[in-house]
């Protein structure tokens, strides 16, 4: 197919078609309104379905139904939209089903506005919806990663039975970059026996559901849960480091603000200031093990966020005290520049390091 | 090489499917590209405008700060962007709208009258092509012919006898900044 | 002399007994549905949806695949299911307060969409599971746990009348209101909810059986005082009948 220039909706859109997803229900809310139009004439080329629903809720239930039958489903939303899924996707996690959705973050809170943020960090980490749950939240920071990682999202949520969350800002859904698909041949198409699509030749009724009044079978349940996120903790743990090696300095980001603090790097690099970049590319699991890694010499870590300061806390849990961890970051829409980040470089450091 | 460009008008002149032609062309050469447009509500009335980064290497941010050239089509984007350009960058002006000039001795400034000579070809749509054709003349960042080759792809076959007129405005423009550097 | 079966229980139904309060029509209605899936032989093509409410366990009692679904979010989750496997029959089975209150925009859009789904809807008035309050469905002058004083227009403002409504909506292809109060009028139910699964046999699209129905926990009444409840009170207000037959004709 060769590369081609599109939208990030749009790649995030073709993507999941690419990872076998043919269902998809959605609601308009920008900055991710592309993706569903996308959609909307994608599917049925490929014998597909879309369905505009009428709010965030219904169709993050309209998911919830799709996925009960087995099939590979998305429904993907911005902010204000994607806290209306949060219900359902508790339900999703409770009845342990597979869905991918894709958050497109914009500024909070409430309506606030239609500019890149990060600042649903706290949302899409720590839970979200109601009960004691994590989901896998994958944050890719540039076109062509976000082909590989929604084919992942895909092959988690089949794997585990659970709900996967695709995050970026309001830049990565508007921003166009060359991109090449490709059909991943390994593509787990888990058998779904657990699937409800009519008893005739598959033997008895088959329920899904998240009810459990007994107390101790919920926690039993709840147990099986935790021991099923353990798992994911340890094998769905996804970064990449940059000049990390003899840094003295690290900078944390994600998405595309760990783009414009590389930037920043290569430039106090230039000036002789040793500083390296971690970019968790799942925000859960968070990748505890490059920072137990560096935290016996690195000076300082800063993170960086199009937050208030929210990824800090999963940073500081990872430095654990050994070293300080500083922040940077712009809210309300506005997105950090390179010339602001490299300020704050030299103010960390003090200057050239050499 | 890095190119850090903005390109900004009103709603309307094409600076967005110019920053995009910029991209897909430097993509059919192999160079590492990004287009960003701007989104919000700032699109609305004052200013449209988009940052395009062309690159020998894979792009960083494709978020543009200090552009290393923008092309200011109307008179807000100059008022925005002019202050913008980096120290030894290039500012290109279409001033058949815009009516100030920029007062900076650190960069470089061309200005052309991209609306009235688009309209002297007859088709005042293809002022954004008039200026291209001057940065890629000044920079050559992307040859001429990537863009008509990005242009066969992007514009729908009914509209492929606009190529044509694209490929003059482009033309025109990179001889008026031939005549105007030499 | 040989014995002779005259009544057995539907394959429709599952051998758990129900957890439903003595006098409470559910079992009947849970009975009516299982017989009619088992009478037209779709039972194994069919998924149910539970929604949230004394009928959540419902699903531990049909004798076919269950999807159990958030408060109100049946019908959505309904249209996800069916849109995935248009040839199975899906349908959900939800009380007042689910349907007519938290639910009502799930229902209104399934039904104005065109969803070929069958929706089973059990008004009694109340919120049974939570312990008896007020419902969109409940009367003027009816006392519950939240009008203690009854239900005053100028404070909770007046009943939603379900049918009348979803009848106004192009989408909608069968929509009849029935009775549990006494047996003629169950049988009725019975032919109106086969109606409603052969509407959806046919693809004619939305279909939504009202039943009304009692809980005499709640209401302070006796099961025969219920049923006359529902005859004397709640009848009246929300009158028997077919509101909207696509295909014409009974």
């Amino acid at each position: 197919m060769g590369k081609v220039l599109m939208k990030g909706n749009e790649v995030i859109a073709e993507a999941a078609v690419h990872a076998g997803c043919k269902y998809f229900f959605g609601y308009p809310i920008t900055p991710q309104s592309e993706l569903v139009a996308y959609m909307a004439r994608r599917l049925p080329e490929v014998g597909g379905l879309f369905l505009q629903a009428e709010s965030e809720i219904a169709a993050i239930n309209m998911v919830y139904g799709a996925a009960s039958t087995g099939v590979r489903v998305m429904t993907s939303s911005s902010s204000p939209g994607f806290s209306l899924k949060q219900e359902g996707i508790s339900y999703l996690v409770g009845s342990e089903l597979p869905a991918v959705i894709c958050n497109i973050v914009r500024g909070g809170p409430g309506l606030g506005n239609i500019q890149p943020a990060q600042s649903d960090y706290f949302q899409v980490t720590k839970g979200g919806g109601h009960g004691d749950y994590n989901i896998p939240v994958l944050a890719p920071a540039s076109l062509q990663e976000i082909v590989e990682l929604t084919q992942d999202a895909f092959d988690i949520a089949d794997r585990y039975r659970t709900p996967v969350i695709l995050m970026g800002d309001g830049m990565l859904g508007q921003m166009m970059e060359p991109v090449e698909f490709s059909e991943r041949s390994d593509t787990e198409q888990c058998k779904k026996e657990w699937a409800t699509t009519g008893t005739r030749g598959d033997g008895g009724p088959k329920i899904i559901t998240s009810l459990e009044l007994d107390a101790e079978s919920l926690e039993l349940r709840n147990r099986n849960l935790q021991q099923k996120f353990a798992r994911i903790k340890e094998n769905e743990v996804r970064y990449e480091t940059y000049h990390i090696d003899d840094a003295e300095y690290i900078m944390v980001a994600f998405g595309t603000t760990a783009r414009i603090t590389m930037n920043a790097i290569n430039k106090a690099r230039q000036d002789g200031v040793k500083v390296g970049l971690i970019r968790p590319i799942s925000l859960w699991p968070f990748p505890e093990k490059p920072f137990i890694e560096t935290r016996e010499h690195v000076k300082a870590y800063v993170s960086v966020e199009m937050s208030a300061g929210q990824m800090i806390e999963d940073v500081r849990l990872a430095v654990s005290g050994h070293a300080p961890v500083d922040f940077y970051g712009r809210t309300g829409g506005v997105v950090p520049t390179q010339e602001e980040i490299y300020d704050k470089i030299i103010t960390v450091s003090g200057g050239v390091t050499i | 090489m890095l190119e850090e460009i903005i390109i900004a008008g009103f709603g309307g002149q094409g600076v967005m499917s110019m920053g995009q032609l910029i991209a897909y062309a430097g993509m059919l050469e192999g160079k590492g590209v990004s287009w960003l447009p701007s989104y919000g509500p700032e699109q609305r009335g004052g200013t449209a405008n988009c940052a395009v980064v062309v690159s020998d290497a894979p792009v960083g941010s494709p978020l543009v700060t200090r552009p290393s050239t923008a092309i200011v089509l109307n008179n807000p984007s100059f008022d925005k962007f002019e202050p913008r350009v980096r120290p030894g960058g290039m500012l290109i002006v279409n001033s058949s709208l815009v009516v100030r000039a920029s007062e900076r001795k650190d960069i470089k400034i061309i200005d052309i009258a991209a609306t009235d000579m688009a309209n002297d070809l007859g088709n005042s749509r293809i002022a954004n092509m008039i200026l291209l054709g001057a940065f890629l003349e000044l920079t050559k960042i992307v040859t001429a012919d990537s863009i008509v080759e990005s242009l066969k792809k992007v514009l729908s076959a009914n509209k492929h006898h606009l190529i044509e007129v694209n490929k003059q405005a482009l033309q025109k423009g990179a001889s008026l900044v031939g005549v105007e550097i030499s | 002399m040989t014995m002779k079966t005259v009544f057995k229980k539907t394959t429709g139904l599952t051998d758990k007994p129900t957890h439903y309060c003595p006098g409470c029509t559910h079992g009947v209605i849970h009975r009516l549905v299982g017989e009619v899936l088992e009478e037209m032989d779709i039972l194994e093509d069919t998924v149910g949806v539970a929604s949230v409410g004394c009928s959540v366990l419902s699903y531990e009692y049909f004798n076919c695949d269950m999807t159990q679904a958030a408060h109100g979010r049946a019908p959505a989750v309904a249209t996800g299911v069916k849109r995935v496997l248009p040839n199975r029959f899906v349908f959900t089975y939800q009380g007042d307060g689910d349907l007519a209150s938290i639910g009502i925009s799930e229902v209104i859009h399934a039904a104005a969409r065109g969803e070929n789904i069958t929706v089973i809807f059990v008004n009694n008035t109340i919120y049974g599971m939570t312990g008896g309050q007020m419902a969109p469905t409940t009367l003027i002058g009816q006392k519950t746990a939240t009008t203690p004083f009854g239900r005053d227009i100028s404070i909770q403002g007046l009943p939603i009348k379900v049918c009348e409504m979803m009848a106004t909506l192009d989408g909608a292809a069968y929509i009849e209101r029935v009775s549990t109060h006494d047996v003629p009028h169950i049988q009725k139910t019975k032919k109106a909810i086969r109606k409603a699964f052969e509407t959806q046999k046919k693809g004619l699209g939305f279909s939504m059986v009202e039943i009304l129905s009692t809980c005499p926990t709640n209401w302070g009444l006796d099961p025969a005082e219920s049923l006359e409840w529902v005859k004397d009170n709640m009848v009246p207000v929300y009158p028997l009948g077919v509101y909207k037959n696509k295909e014409g004709g009974k």
